[in-house]
Order: C-alpha cells, then sequence, then structure tokens
C-alpha cells in the first residue's frame, strides 16, 4: 500500500513538474514570438518545411476525405430526400471540423514528429548545451522560427484541405452520383458563413501553436523523460510520445473551441 | 612557485567554493573547491564516472550546484539569470567531449555560427574569418562538407576552430583527445599550444590522457570521491603523498598489466 502510494505520489510529481516546464517553455517562446529581433529568412526556411512539403499530403488526404464525405453524406441524406444539402454537409463538415483536426494530425505526422526527433537529437548530442555556451538562445534560434513557421502554415493548409475536399466532395457528389452541381454549391454559399469560417482559423491557429509547442518542448526536455530520453531508443520513445500527445491535445481543444464557439 | 603556479596570488577568473551537486540520490560532487588563474591551464583528471565533466557544466552554467557558489569572470553564475549567463557566456569558448557539430549544417556554417549570431560582421567579413580559422586549424578546403563526412579528428579541429571565433578569455575542453590516436592527439595538442601563445585564453581541461596533459598543464587537480583532492603543479602533483594522488599517479604512470594474474603477480 505504502509502495502504491510512493509511485502515485512520484508520478504526479512527475507530471507537475512536466506541465511546470512545458508551461514555462511556452512562455518563454511566447515571449521571444512578440520582442525583437525578427529574422525572416529561418521563418521562410522552416515555412519550406512545415508548411510547403505538407501540401502534397494535405492534397490527398483533404481530396480523399472530401469524397467520403460526399460518398456518406449523399446515402444518408437521400433517405430524406435531401440530396439538395450535400454541399453544405461537406462544407460545413470540412471548415468547422474536419478541415481544422484532420490538417493538423497530418502536419502532426509530418512535422511535428521531425521536429521532436531532431530537437532531441540536438539534445542528446549536446549541440543544444554547445548553443547555450555559445550565448545564442535556443528558444529564439530553434523554436521561434517554427512557431512563426506553424503560425502562418496551419491556417493555410487548413484552407487548402477544406478547398480541395470541397472539390473532391464536388468529384463524387457532382460528377459520380448525379446531384446538381448549381444545388451544391448553391446550398454550401447559403448554410457557410463568415462565423463557420472564423471557428475554422481559430482552431488551425491554436493547433498550430499547440502542434509545436508539443513537438518542440518533447526533444527539448528530452533528458527529463520518465522512461529515458537517452539515445537513439529515447528519442524514438520521446517521438512517439510527442505524437499522440500532440494528436490528443489537439482532439480536446476541437472540442473546447467548438464549446465555445457554437 | 612562481605566479602562474601558485593559484591564491594570481588573478583568478574561475572560482568554485563548496560546490556539491547530487542526481537523483547519486551524490556526485560532495565539496569542490577549485581555483582557475588568469591565462592559465588547469587540468583536471580523475577516473571515469567521478563527475569532471558536471564540474565544467558547473562552470559553463548548464548546472547548477545544490550548494556552494561558481564565480566566472567576477559573476556568480550559479545564481546569475539567463541574461547575466549569456553576457558572461560570451567570453566562453567550448570543445565538447563529442564535439557537439551541429550536424545538419556545413563545416563552414558550423564555424560561421557564433560569428552570424553574436557579430555584426557582414558576410564577406564572416566568410573571410571562417577561412582563416580553417586554415589556423590546417583544415582548408573542406568548408562545404558535413561533420559525418569528416574524420574524428578533423571534427575536433573544427570544434576548436568554432571555440575560438570570438577570442575567448575562456576555453573549456572537455576530453579533447578521446577516441584519437597518437598522431591526432598530438595534433590536437600542438594546436592547443599554438592557439594559446596567440590569443591568450585561459584554459580548463578535463582529460584522461595522463601523463601527457601534464605537459600542457600550469596545475592538475585530481577529483576523487566527489572532492578535488589537490591542485598542484604537474611537478607537486607526481610528488604528492596524497594517497589518493599517490594511486592515481601510480595507476595511470605506471606499468601496464593485461591480466590480473600479472597484477597480483608483481
Amino acid at each position: 500500500m505504502v509502495i502504491l502510494l510512493e509511485k502515485l505520489g512520484d508520478y504526479t510529481l512527475y507530471y507537475l513538474e512536466q506541465a511546470g516546464r512545458m508551461g514555462l517553455f511556452l512562455a518563454q517562446c511566447l515571449w521571444r514570438i512578440l520582442t525583437p529581433p525578427y529574422r525572416v529568412l529561418p521563418v521562410v526556411r522552416q515555412i519550406n518545411f512545415i508548411g510547403a512539403r505538407s501540401v502534397f499530403v494535405i492534397f490527398f488526404t483533404g481530396l480523399f476525405t472530401g469524397m467520403v464525405l460526399a460518398l456518406q453524406g449523399y446515402y444518408t441524406l437521400r433517405k430524406f430526400g435531401s440530396e439538395g444539402l450535400l454541399g453544405s454537409a461537406v462544407a460545413l463538415s470540412l471548415i468547422r471540423e474536419l478541415g481544422p483536426v484532420t490538417a493538423a494530425l497530418m502536419v502532426i505526422g509530418r512535422a511535428g514528429s521531425a521536429m521532436t526527433a531532431e530537437i532531441g537529437i540536438m539534445r542528446n548530442s549536446e549541440q543544444i548545451d554547445a548553443l547555450e555556451c555559445m550565448a545564442v538562445d535556443p528558444y529564439r534560434y530553434l523554436m521561434v522560427p517554427r512557431f512563426w513557421a506553424a503560425i502562418l502554415s496551419v491556417p493555410l493548409l487548413t484552407a487548402i484541405f477544406d478547398v480541395v475536399g470541397i472539390l473532391g466532395g464536388y468529384l463524387v457528389g457532382v460528377q459520380m452520383l448525379g446531384v446538381s452541381g448549381g444545388i451544391y454549391f448553391q446550398g454550401m454559399y447559403q448554410s457557410v458563413d463568415w462565423h463557420d469560417v472564423q471557428m475554422g482559423l481559430v482552431k488551425s491557429l491554436v493547433f498550430g501553436v499547440l502542434i509545436v509547442w508539443i513537438s518542440t518542448a518533447k526533444g527539448y526536455f528530452l533528458h527529463w523523460e520518465r522512461s529515458g530520453g537517452f539515445g537513439a531508443e529515447g528519442v524514438s520513445r520521446t517521438t512517439t510520445s510527442s505524437v499522440v500527445l500532440a494528436s490528443v491535445t489537439v482532439l480536446i481543444w476541437d472540442y473546447l473551441i467548438s464549446g465555445i464557439m457554437l | 612557485m612562481n605566479d602562474k603556479t601558485n593559484t591564491s596570488e594570481c588573478p583568478v577568473v574561475i572560482e568554485l567554493a563548496g560546490v556539491a551537486k547530487s542526481f537523483s540520490s547519486q551524490k556526485v560532487l560532495a565539496d569542490i573547491n577549485l581555483r582557475v588563474c588568469q591565462g592559465t591551464t588547469t587540468v583536471i583528471v580523475g577516473a571515469s564516472g567521478q563527475g569532471k565533466s558536471v564540474i565544467l557544466k558547473h562552470m559553463l552554467g548548464l548546472v547548477k550546484p545544490d550548494h556552494g557558489k561558481v564565480w566566472v569572470l567576477g559573476q556568480d553564475i550559479s545564481s546569475a539569470s539567463t541574461r547575466q549567463l549569456k553576457e558572461i557566456r560570451r567570453d566562453f569558448g567550448v570543445l565538447f567531449q563529442n564535439v557537439a557539430l551541429f550536424d545538419s549544417m556545413t563545416i563552414f556554417d558550423n564555424v560561421a555560427l557564433p560569428l552570424r549570431e553574436r557579430t555584426k560582421l557582414s558576410p564577406p567579413e564572416i566568410s573571410r574569418r571562417v577561412v582563416e580559422l580553417l586554415q589556423m586549424m590546417d583544415l582548408p578546403g573542406i568548408d562545404e562538407k558535413y561533420p559525418a563526412q569528416v574524420s574524428g579528428g578533423m571534427k575536433k579541429r573544427v570544434g576548436l576552430a568554432r571555440a575560438l571565433a570570438l577570442n575567448p578569455k575562456i576555453v573549456f575542453f572537455d576530453e579533447p583527445t578521446t577516441g584519437l590516436d597518437v598522431h591526432k592527439s598530438n595534433e590536437i595538442y600542438r594546436l592547443f599550444y599554438a592557439t594559446q601563445e596567440k590569443l591568450g585564453y585561459t584554459a580548463v581541461i578535463v582529460s584522461h590522457d595522463v601523463p601527457k596533459i601534464f605537459k600542457l598543464s600550469d596545475h592538475v587537480a585530481l577529483l576523487a570521491n566527489g572532492v578535488i583532492q589537490g591542485q598542484l603543479t604537474p611537478e607537486e602533483f607526481q610528488r604528492s603523498e596524497n594517497p589518493l594522488i599517490r594511486e592515481f599517479v601510480e595507476t595511470t604512470m605506471g606499468p601496464i598489466y593485461s591480466s590480473e594474474r600479472e597484477e597480483v603477480a608483481l
């Protein structure tokens, strides 16, 4: 019993410490984002990595998400004789929910994991210590460009996801299943308002910050990992836990933002 | 004993007083007292796992002591803020044990990084300085290579070039010759001699390379049982009556045994 209580206390202390570290890490990053010097080139490089190189995967996931939405939506709506609402259903689902969430999950898988691994390896091989000893601020040098890149890229990737998804829905709904193209777009035009777009935008911005925060912090604090952040195995374990944590956090925040904004 | 060898009379640039440090339940440093004089070379020796690199990390401000104080260039870095630490570190150069080159950057960018981040030099000036540093280290023509594409000895020399890029006042060396053969070790020592002569920096070296490292040093300090057992000139160190120092000297400078049986027989 005592051992169980000891373990419970130990776990609680560890996770409280971890939460505190992560919170301070975010505060340090946000402070540096807002204060000069501002440097463009590192941000452009990170936009290329987080944003431009994710376009391909976002395009295909968006296309097939829109297509399957139209397919499922068409057969459900047909039961009620409301095939005309297909455009609205596809667009609202994508803009409010599926666009921001799926795009975020794709960015986590493609760029978030890479960020954790890269910064984790830098931590393990003393490269971050080397930066500190050269009086180069690792937060400003490593994190700030990534935060800016995510803040700028994730909403744009989400927009691409939404547009491609709507076109995917058009391909299936209109070209394959025979819904009128005019009705598909008319329904969308009537039901989607600025508030829906705003919600999608807010979500994608928040998700962008969450992804970079969790991915970089997990790598940066690799040496504090309870499971032992040493060597290649430590990096791979931390990368996995970073992807899981970022994905779950995005889904929790999706619910919270929907709850607040609906 | 001249000024260079008596640490109580020389201008001190680093001082550790009563430093203690534990990691989880393991006590690594018990009571470290050490003074490093300006312009001298202090070598910290000791068996593996005794915490020599931990002492170095205290001096660099990467680790805070549980007890005691660490003064570097007149400032207490054990309680310094991030901003103060950054200021103090402007005068540091560090050659890490595994060199810690940025593996996704070219050799040129590695050496140029401190110049780009910490000076207002123009790109052509940075380029000139990097070429000059690489030439000083006998490393011409490898600018565009990545660290993984050069040998261990070359990496150490690139690390030294990066450490010296901003003419630091203090240079820290963590096992500078570990993993290198005799020729490459000698090459590093030769470069160390030449650059210290030219730039006049204070050096703190953590090393296993006994007795060769004695030739470089003004002071040798033995770390054992979490305590500095003595900070002496190399000659005094080799004649010391301290049993732990004697044992260290005899073990590291005595005959080489190939088996336990052979050792017992002798």
